[in-house]
């Protein structure tokens, strides 16, 4: 570096009288040395705070400037398969207190605390007395209350974030939708099923805050939170209504104990309908009981009694051992094996296969049933999913009951061919009646909404048997026939009542299981619509006078909401319409 | 040399307070896009409360109910349309 000599001024410094002391040189070393040492002792304290506390430094600062945020996420929804809300979260706040520090509000601050939570200013006392070091002055308060709570600045009182479940179509879809408990565990129904799937994963991030308390920085990577995945469920709301309405008004006309309908879609398996009574609402569980909450239709099994006859007479056409109109002697309307008796309740002479279907006739069913060795009725009620778990995924649904064939005896054989012997849930024997509407083959059931219908299922029937029994189905409702009121008007339709005896520890007591279970439309069939109602008490029982207005009202309602083109002959429906002008 | 220093010592200031105020102006920007994230959020949870009150408000209960009692309305008899006359047929 080039100095520029500047122009003296007065003397040079080398002739600074000064300098020109000698002093001794250990001096300036001595300083030197002193400087040196002070830099040393920087240089160590440096090391100690950057390296050896470090951590703990770094710690304390951040603790000054930095917060992490949890980003909280949303449960997922529930929704029918249009789309309608039939469980939905939404965010609330609870409002606990310190009670030492709450203590010290004034009365006035008290009495607005006090109006806001809806408490009385006395409940609000007796909360802050307590010695705890928190306490809930109440939880689930709606979001704009709790924003005025926080405007009145209380000592003592704070604000905690947490969500509350909603579901709008309430004891309708209950038992299929379930509900959650506290901090959104799933605790009944597809909440619990879906429980995995439904739960968001909260996100978090990490900032830096003024003075003034808002965030002026994002540090670090931020895990954004995961919502929870909707649920799309396979039900129709309109037709969930229509079952639930019309169950409801049977089972108050017949002072039953209880009841379930199920409506499948034949072409894809899809569950449309799934109601049960007794129900319960799932927005207010304040008086719960294990009777309400049962979902019957998957969980409790019964015997079906006669609704499972077209099965053994559908085999029985199927091994080529009798015909559509094969005559069988049911005279006198009795059946002795071994020791027990099987009757008929209408004694006829000689039914065509057709007609034991049509009258619902035990003793035509045993005689097919003992024609047939026991091991192809095994494996069709196997085929046909009785005995096993229907795999919906559903918490605590049942297979039922099915003995393996190799210790039937023969009256057991003779029982099991008009369905009892053998229990199933509402849901096995509505899918078991897919066959009958399908070519002879079964689907899987689906709780979820299906995009595609299904091509091929499991065969158990071959088309020809299922065309036939569709035509003996459709006369059981025609005039003849056990269930004249389950006819719909506009369609052809067909099913089987059931009217069985319950069993009460191990005795047929008489009390009764109506059912009924059939199929729409015959020519193009579109669904399968199962009935049961629990102990009708008022008087009547068979399957066809309780069940089979339920089954006509659901069925018929259903169809239209579908836009199912009626398909019964124009014919007869036009004599009606001139006998109405008339 | 002295002036190139005093130079880069003034533009290293201007750098400074430029940084100062790209660091001021950031943060402003940030908590413009926080509060519309907040705004998001509080808007997400008014559509959640408006879809429950429409759901709530549509059940399928009270519509039957209001058409059956304030409306008079009921389910039409199924009845098929009447047929067609063939022409010239005299009715």
């Amino acid at each position: 570096m080039v100095v520029r000599r500047r122009p003296q001024r007065g003397h040079r410094y080398t002739e600074s009288p000064i300098l020109e002391l000698a002093l001794q040189g250990w001096r300036s070393r001595m300083v030197g040395l002193l400087l040196m040492g002070a830099f040393l002792v920087l240089l160590l304290r440096a090391f100690y705070l950057q390296v050896i506390n470090n951590d703990f430094l770094q710690e304390k600062g951040d603790s000054r400037y930095l917060r992490d945020i949890e980003i909280s996420a949303m449960r997922g929804k529930v929704t029918d398969r249009h789309g309608d809300m039939l469980a939905v979260s939404t965010p609330m706040r609870s409002i606990w207190a310190i009670p030492t520090d709450a203590r010290t509000m004034s009365a006035e601050q008290k009495r607005q605390l006090a109006q806001l939570v809806e408490l009385k200013v006395r409940e609000l006392d007796a909360r802050l007395a307590s010695e705890k070091t928190f306490v809930f002055i109440k939880r689930q308060v709606p979001p704009q209350t709790a924003e005025q709570i926080a405007a009145l600045k209380l000592p003592g009182i704070h604000q905690e974030k947490e969500y509350r479940r909603y579901y709008p179509s309430g004891e309708m879809t209950a038992h299929l939708v379930g509900f959650t408990g506290v901090d959104d565990k799933g605790l009944e129904g597809v909440e619990l099923a879906f429980q995995q799937s439904l739960l968001g994963r909260p996100g978090a991030r990490t900032v830096i805050r003024d003075r003034r308390g808002s965030i002026i920085e994002d540090v670090g990577a931020t895990r954004p939170p995961r919502d929870g995945t909707d649920i799309t469920l396979a039900i129709d709301s309109k037709i969930q209504y229509l079952a639930y309405s019309h169950l409801k008004a049977a089972v108050a006309e017949h002072h039953a104990k209880g009841g379930g309908v199920v409506v499948l879609d034949t072409r894809t398996g899809e569950i449309l309908a799934l109601v049960n009574w007794p129900t319960y609402n799932p927005n207010n569980r304040a008086k719960l009981s294990g009777e309400q909450l049962r979902n019957r239709a998957v969980t409790d099994t019964f015997e079906p009694g006669s609704t499972l006859k077209p099965f053994t007479v559908a085999l029985g056409l199927e091994k080529g051992k009798y015909r559509y109109d094969t005559p069988i002697d049911v005279s006198p309307g009795r059946i002795t094996i071994g020791r027990a008796v099987i009757s008929d309740t209408h004694a006829h002479k000689i039914l065509t296969v057709a007609e034991v279907v049509q009258k619902s006739s035990n003793v035509g069913t045993t005689k097919m049933a003992l024609s047939m060795p026991a091991e192809s009725m095994w494996e069709m009620f196997d085929n046909l999913g009785f005995g096993k778990s229907p795999q919906l995924g559903f918490p605590g649904e049942v297979g039922g009951r099915l003995r393996a064939w190799k210790n039937w005896r023969p009256i057991e054989q003779a029982t099991m061919s008009y369905g009892h012997g053998i229990s199933v849930s509402l849901i096995q024997l509505a899918r078991a009646y897919t066959v009958f509407a399908r070519d002879g083959d079964i689907v899987p059931v689906s709780l979820l909404r299906t995009e595609e219908p299904v091509v091929r299922g499991k065969p158990v029937f071959s088309a020809q048997t299922a065309r036939e029994l569709k035509a003996m189905l459709e006369l059981v409702v025609q005039p003849g026939g056990t269930a004249t009121q389950a006819a719909v008007p506009g369609y052809r339709v067909g099913g089987k009542t059931g009217t069985a005896h319950k069993l009460e520890g191990g005795v047929y007591a008489n009390k009764y299981i109506s059912s009924f279970v059939g199929i729409a439309p015959i020519s193009n069939p579109r669904l399968v619509v199962a009935v049961m109602l629990d102990e009708p008490s008022a008087g009547r029982y068979y399957g066809g006078q309780i069940a089979g207005p339920v089954f006509s009202g659901v069925m018929g309602g259903a169809l239209r909401t579908l836009g199912v083109p009626p398909d019964a002959p124009v014919q007869v429906a036009a004599v009606n319409d001139q006998k109405g002008r008339m | 040399m002295f002036r190139l220093n005093l130079f880069l010592v003034f533009v290293l200031v201007l750098c400074a307070l430029a940084v100062v105020t790209a660091q001021h102006r950031g943060r402003k920007l940030f908590q413009a896009l926080e509060a519309e994230q907040e705004k998001v959020r509080r808007l997400d949870i008014e559509f959640g409360q408006l879809q429950i009150e429409m759901s709530t408000w549509a059940t399928h209960p009270r519509i039957e109910k209001i058409a059956r009692e304030r409306l008079r309305m009921e389910v039409p008899p199924m009845r098929p349309a009447p047929p067609v006359p063939v022409s010239g047929e005299v009715r």
